[in-house]
């Protein structure tokens, strides 16, 4: 469907895209442009949030499936694409267009890169309080429709909480705002949050409002070492249970199951230096070490290792975080896979499995089901290529059929990454 | 909460809905089966208490109310609602201020009051499970022996509840900090208009699929009706402490606040007052304040080493601004009289006017200092005075509008006066509310703030909830838009398995 056009239409193709955008902004898409293994047609780079809805406009007219893209450090998450005939690039919108230091507030383009928005918000001592994957990579509007966090989500919430207005270009080329810039507002519908790990499947997000924060005086992290899985628990309930008030805490397993805790801390050098006191005494029996912040990049090197793997999201509560590892020991080992898993205190872990596609589907599918039946979820983020992939996200529940009609609402012609989330959509 | 507030001029709230159905005899009886006798109410006389919500100069009277006391009570009589095309409108308390729980003529009140359990305390996971008709305060009274407390604040949390803070995305006075009730809603279930149950969200973080429960806060009972809600219950902080500082105006009050924020303190709370809230106050509730041009409340918490420097660094910011008495509450009580005065701040206007009206404006913080100028201007010009209770961390202005009904003209004065507020605070890039919602009050400021394509496309959410307009129906939108026939699901053309060549 969304395969090689002919030679004619292609270049025809070509000129009506290139008379919306200019020729110079529109070029045949190449192998690398493909989306999970899916070839693109053309690939098109917008220069305005007007550019960006006449294009959507078009291709919607046309009935040609538009893929949206920012930073690409996430194209393979969700399911295959069932069409891919533009890939729509924010490269161009890559504006940070108001910092408002005052007000705590940054209003910036979807194709922005999060590492120069920060760079950007530290000229005023801010930043925005996130730490996504692949910072100079990804784009603020890539992660916001992807919905990734990172450990600092324990103390600063979500991109929901974070994200305060939005720019939305719609199927049909209609560009609409919601929120707005003030961090109070309660006027209209939030579709910042509605979008919110969409996956662009109900509009491309133009533009976006954060609230920012100071950014810490100072940081220091603390590894808890030598303790078994329950022990780790037991520590991490009780961080949760007190008066501390730590950044993020992360727990990182692999295999051997010797799970070890780091806890972030920002702050005032007294406040650090009381609070790190006072972990020492909840964390006995494990031993306590002042270690480097490069720990926390332990999630984005679950993806270091190009060799095959599958990579999944665990959404669990706090409280289940040992029993989900213990789970997903026993069915590793049941499937002699190799893994690796970091798990954030808010419940939230990525998993790697280290199998061919045979064993990690068959690990992760009856994971899928356990974590399910306690409540929780399980997205696959990353499989190797296999016949029998699993779907990427798994059951919705009983609200499907209304986030249907809510993407029959935005876009009733599936022309924006038709196929990719979840239940078909 | 507040008392006497405005008549809106320019909408009609006996407006007849299109396409509804009529409430008659035979299906009074149908809901009675379903909630029995007591749970049904329609005498005039029961009637008139459900008339008008907090802002009580719009009343209309429903044609009956039902007082279910299950989910599936609730769903029993959506569902005959959806198959009669018999408007509803869910209600709590009935404290908000915008008229968003104004019954509609021909339609019916569903009360949640009597569903209001508390099903479940999860403290290692910070979760509580409620019954949409639990009073706010009460989540926090059952998590406090354990030293958690349920963070949104409006002051009227000891009688609001949680499923109308959930329709309204209440705030409160630690919103700065701690977000909204949006940010410590986790999950949902919800009797969607056509009387499915679904569930949203979940006490797990980023369930799969879009957040519809953070589209569902806020929308102000216009998706459906929630019979379960999943919150988040946090720790409290080892210490707070809560600092007075006196100035001689707000602007110079303002002015210690962005310095506080430019040093990259973060407090729980900032709130300022103006004199004419301060008098007010004072008569009503003796909090010994000082009589001053602007005060500035300030809460530190986290822990004990932090908040000392940090209380340190604020009150130094304050003396440089002009500060001339600073005060300082360490122990709960001591902080408890502090927030009582500001608590009690909208109900206090009554001890120096007879009427007011509230308002919920929101400005860039920063544009303050010009937005109370132009606010002296106008109010001058008016003839009316406005008292000024004022969100400092978050830019929430509260204006109260004094008047005297008994003066033939006041009143629209003051409606006049309160519009050209909101006008002001969206000129400056701010917003028409800030945690009282849109409603009935406001629904023609939307268009102020929004253009045709950005209320169209939040139409669209409603049309997939709520294609009937059943649910609170005529409220939030200036004008309802007709969902009309579904387009048809996308299905591939013929020629398309050709390839893309044959498509166009």
């Amino acid at each position: 469907m969304g395969s090689t056009p002919s030679t004619q239409t292609a270049s025809s193709l070509g000129q009506r895209l290139g008379a919306i955008l200019g020729a110079e902004h529109v070029r045949p898409a190449m192998a690398e442009d493909a989306i999970s293994g899916r070839p693109a047609s053309w690939v098109v780079e917008p220069g305005s949030e007007q550019e960006v809805a006449g294009l959507l406009r078009f291709a919607d007219e046309s009935q040609l499936a538009v893929i949206p893209r920012g930073g690409g450090t996430k194209m393979g998450w969700g399911n295959a694409v069932e069409r891919a005939d533009i890939v729509l690039s924010l490269r161009r919108l890559n504006r940070v267009i108001e910092h408002a230091w005052a007000d705590l507030t940054v209003t910036v383009e979807a194709g922005c890169s999060f590492a120069e928005l920060q760079r950007t918000l530290a000229r005023h001592g801010q930043r925005l309080a996130l730490d996504p994957l692949w910072p100079e990579q990804a784009t603020l509007g890539g992660i916001l429709s992807s919905n990734d966090t990172g450990a600092l989500r324990l103390y600063y919430g979500g991109l929901r909480d974070l994200v305060i207005g939005i720019t939305l270009a719609l199927a049909d080329g209609t560009l609409a705002k919601s929120g707005g810039k003030v961090v109070k507002n309660v006027a209209g519908y939030d579709l910042p949050k509605l979008v919110t790990g969409a996956h662009g499947t109900l509009g491309i997000v133009t533009r976006a409002v954060f609230r920012v924060h100071p950014h810490p005086a100072n940081t220091r992290t603390l590894t808890l070492h030598g303790g078994d899985p329950a022990q780790v628990q037991t520590v991490l309930l009780a961080l949760l249970n007190s008066n501390l008030t730590p950044a993020s805490v992360q727990v990182r397993v692999d295999e051997q199951m010797a799970p070890v805790l780091d806890i972030g801390l920002e702050g005032t050098e007294a406040g650090l230096s009381s609070q790190e006191l006072r972990i020492r005494n909840i964390a006995q029996p494990l031993s306590v070490n002042v270690e480097p912040a490069s720990h926390w990049g332990a999630r984005q090197e679950l993806w270091a290792d190009p060799a095959p793997a599958a990579i999944a999201k665990v959404s669990v509560i706090s409280s289940s975080i040992a029993g989900t590892l213990a789970r997903i020991s026993r069915l590793a080992a049941a499937q002699n896979a190799g893994w690796r898993a970091v798990f954030q205190a808010t419940g939230l872990g990525w998993v790697r499995i280290e199998a061919d596609g045979d064993r990690s589907s068959a690990l992760l599918g009856d994971l899928r089901s356990q974590v399910r039946a306690e409540g929780g979820a399980l997205v696959i983020l990353q499989q190797p290529a296999h016949p029998k992939q699993l779907d990427a996200w798994g059951e919705a529940g009983d609200a499907l059929a209304l986030m249907h009609a809510v993407k029959q609402q935005f876009d009733p012609n599936r022309t924006l990454n038709p196929g990719r989330y979840v239940g078909g959509i | 909460m507040a008392s006497s507030v405005s008549h809106s001029s320019n909408s009609n709230p006996n407006a007849p809905i299109p396409s509804s159905g009529e409430v008659s005899l035979p299906i009074l009886n149908e809901l009675r089966q379903i909630v029995g006798g007591h749970g049904l109410l329609t005498s005039p006389v029961d009637l008139h208490t459900y008339e008008c919500d907090g802002l009580t100069n719009f009343r209309v009277m429903p044609r009956a109310v039902l007082l279910p006391d299950s989910a599936e009570q609730v769903q029993a009589i959506v569902r005959v609602c959806h198959r009669e095309r018999i408007p509803f409108v869910a209600r709590g308390s009935g404290t908000g201020l915008s008229g968003g729980a104004l019954p509609v003529s021909n339609g019916i009140v569903l009360s949640l009051a009597r569903m209001n359990r508390i099903l479940e305390v999860d403290l290692p996971n910070g979760r509580v499970v409620v019954e949409p008709g639990v009073i706010n305060l009460d989540v926090t009274g059952r998590v406090s022996p354990s030293d958690y407390f349920y963070a949104p604040d409006p002051s009227s949390q000891s009688v609001c509840t949680v499923g109308g803070n959930v329709a309204e995305n209440a705030g409160g006075l630690h919103c700065l900090k701690y977000g909204f009730t949006t940010t410590h809603v986790l999950g949902l279930e919800v009797v969607l208009p056509d009387g499915s149950l679904v569930h949203i969200g979940s006490k797990a973080l980023d369930m799969p699929g879009y957040d519809l429960a953070g589209v569902f806060v806020g929308s102000e009972g216009t998706l459906g009706i929630a019979t379960k809600i999943t919150l988040r219950v946090i720790k409290r902080a080892e210490c707070i402490h809560v600092l007075m500082a006196a100035f001689d105006t707000t602007n110079h009050a303002g002015a210690a606040v962005s310095d506080i924020i430019a040093a990259g303190l973060y407090p729980a709370a900032m709130e300022m007052m103006d004199a004419l809230s301060i008098e007010a106050t004072e008569a009503a509730v003796h909090a010994n304040y000082p009589k001053c041009g602007g005060l500035l409340l300030v809460e530190l918490d986290g822990p004990t080493a932090e908040v000392e420097v940090n209380l340190e660094r604020v009150e130094a910011i304050c003396r440089q601004n002009g500060a001339w008495e600073i005060r300082l509450a360490k122990t709960a009580a001591e902080r408890a009289l502090i927030w009582k005065g500001r608590k009690a701040a909208f109900a206090a206007m009554g001890r120096i006017s007879p009427n007011y009206i509230v308002q919920d404006g929101v400005i860039p913080r920063t544009s303050l200092p010009e937005v109370m100028d132009e606010i002296n201007r106008m109010s001058a010009e008016a003839g009316l005075r406005v008292a000024n209770v004022f969100h400092a961390g978050d830019g929430n202005l509260h204006p109260l509008v004094l008047y005297d009904a008994r003066i033939p003209g006041q009143e629209e004065a003051a409606e006049g006066l309160s519009i050209k507020i909101l006008q002001l605070c969206i000129d400056k890039g701010g917003s028409i509310t800030g945690e009282h919602g849109v409603g009935e009050e406001k629904k023609q400021m939307m268009s102020k703030m929004f253009s045709e394509p950005d209320l169209e496309t939040m139409q669209r959410v409603r049309c997939a909830f709520d294609p009937l307009h059943l649910s609170n129906p005529s409220k939030v939108f200036p004008r309802p838009r007709l969902c009309g026939e579904k387009p048809g699901r996308y299905t591939p053309h013929p020629l398309e398995a050709a390839g893309i060549a044959e498509r166009y």
